[in-house]
């Protein structure tokens, strides 16, 4: 019974995860310059990836596979804002920035 | 200078053993991930485990992060609850305009001063703010504990104070999570009190006018309420 529901919920877990992956790569797709991609290729990616895992937990149930996908969920949440500001940051430096999509931009005035 | 040689002495000393015990907590935790990483805790990955966490503490040592604070375990559910809240209604917002057929986000870059602008502090909110959708972390300048962050799907300039001040509490939950009790008052004032040019360092290292010197953040506190009106 508890089996069957906890099957049941990791199986809603991984088709959340996958939906937001879905619509993450819908975004880079479609954003019109590389930081407003950056939004979407690094961030619906947060959740879409821990709900993958906790999918993944529910399913398989062993403690040899839940500590390593706990260490995937703490290395992928430390690791993400990492890379996307490096990227962010070179796009804003190298001047590939679509200014006339920005309302303000305070880094300028630095 | 104030201070007599033997309680300069005991200050190193003291210094020294928060570094070794720092040292060894990091250690600790590369221990547990070597064992998580093989799946299983046995005597043989323990010991493999000391010798690769060592290794790594020796040949990759990295700055000491400045810990004046203390846990507060009530504070951290209430950050991370908060968190996961913030999460998921980022995501579903990012991932609604990134399916919504023709609409042109616009974006913004602002300023955001922290309060606390300890590096822990800078480098947490920095991960906290950047890891919920719609904000990403463009810069962070370490002498001024600013962050430069990017906005998505601005609407109108309610909506810059709207995030600048979202990131502000971001700040205060954490240092009311791990956060000294100098960083806390710090984070409890108004937030426009801290001016371009104020003091910037809470630790007053860099300070000429501490007569301290190198110090905790609490010397600094007096100084601070007399440049506050």
């Amino acid at each position: 019974m508890l089996a069957t529901a906890a099957d049941w919920l990791g199986a809603a877990c991984l088709v959340g995860g996958a939906l937001l992956a879905l619509a993450a790569g819908i975004g880079v797709l479609r954003f019109p310059d590389v930081l407003d991609r950056m939004h979407a290729a690094t961030k619906p990616q947060v959740l879409g990836v821990l709900l993958l895992l906790a999918g993944l937990a529910l399913r398989l149930r062993t403690p040899r596979d839940l500590g390593m996908v706990a260490l995937v969920a703490v290395f992928q949440l430390a690791t993400a804002p990492v890379a996307a500001q490096m990227i962010a940051r070179a796009a804003y430096r190298s001047g590939r920035v679509d200014r006339s999509l920005l309302d303000a931009d305070e880094l300028a005035d630095r | 200078m104030t201070a007599g040689p033997g309680e300069a002495r005991a200050g190193r000393v003291r210094l020294g053993v928060r570094r070794w015990r720092d040292q060894a907590v990091a250690l600790g935790w590369l221990v547990l991930i070597w064992n998580l990483l093989w799946g299983e805790f046995t005597w043989g990955n323990l010991l493999a485990g000391l010798l690769m966490g060592a290794a790594v503490l020796v040949f990759f040592p990295l700055p000491s992060v400045t810990f004046a604070g203390r846990l507060r375990p009530a504070a951290l559910l209430v950050l991370a609850g908060r968190f996961v809240v913030e999460l998921v209604v980022a995501s579903a917002h990012i991932a609604r305009i990134a399916v919504q057929p023709g609409y042109v986000p616009r974006s913004a870059v602002i300023a955001v001063p922290l309060r606390v602008p300890t590096d822990l502090n800078l480098a947490l909110t920095a991960e906290l703010v950047s890891l919920v959708p719609g904000t990403l972390v463009i810069e962070a300048d370490r002498a001024t504990g600013t962050l430069y962050l990017h906005v998505m799907d601005v609407r109108g300039p309610q909506d810059l104070v709207a995030n600048r001040r979202r990131v502000l509490t971001v700040e205060r939950r954490l240092v009311r999570a791990i956060g000294s009790s100098a960083e806390l008052r710090r984070v409890y004032e108004p937030s426009a009190d801290r001016a371009p040019g104020g003091p910037a360092d809470p630790g007053g290292s860099t300070d000429p006018a501490d007569p301290g010197g190198p110090a905790g953040p609490d010397p600094v506190d007096p100084t601070d309420k007399e440049n506050r009106p």
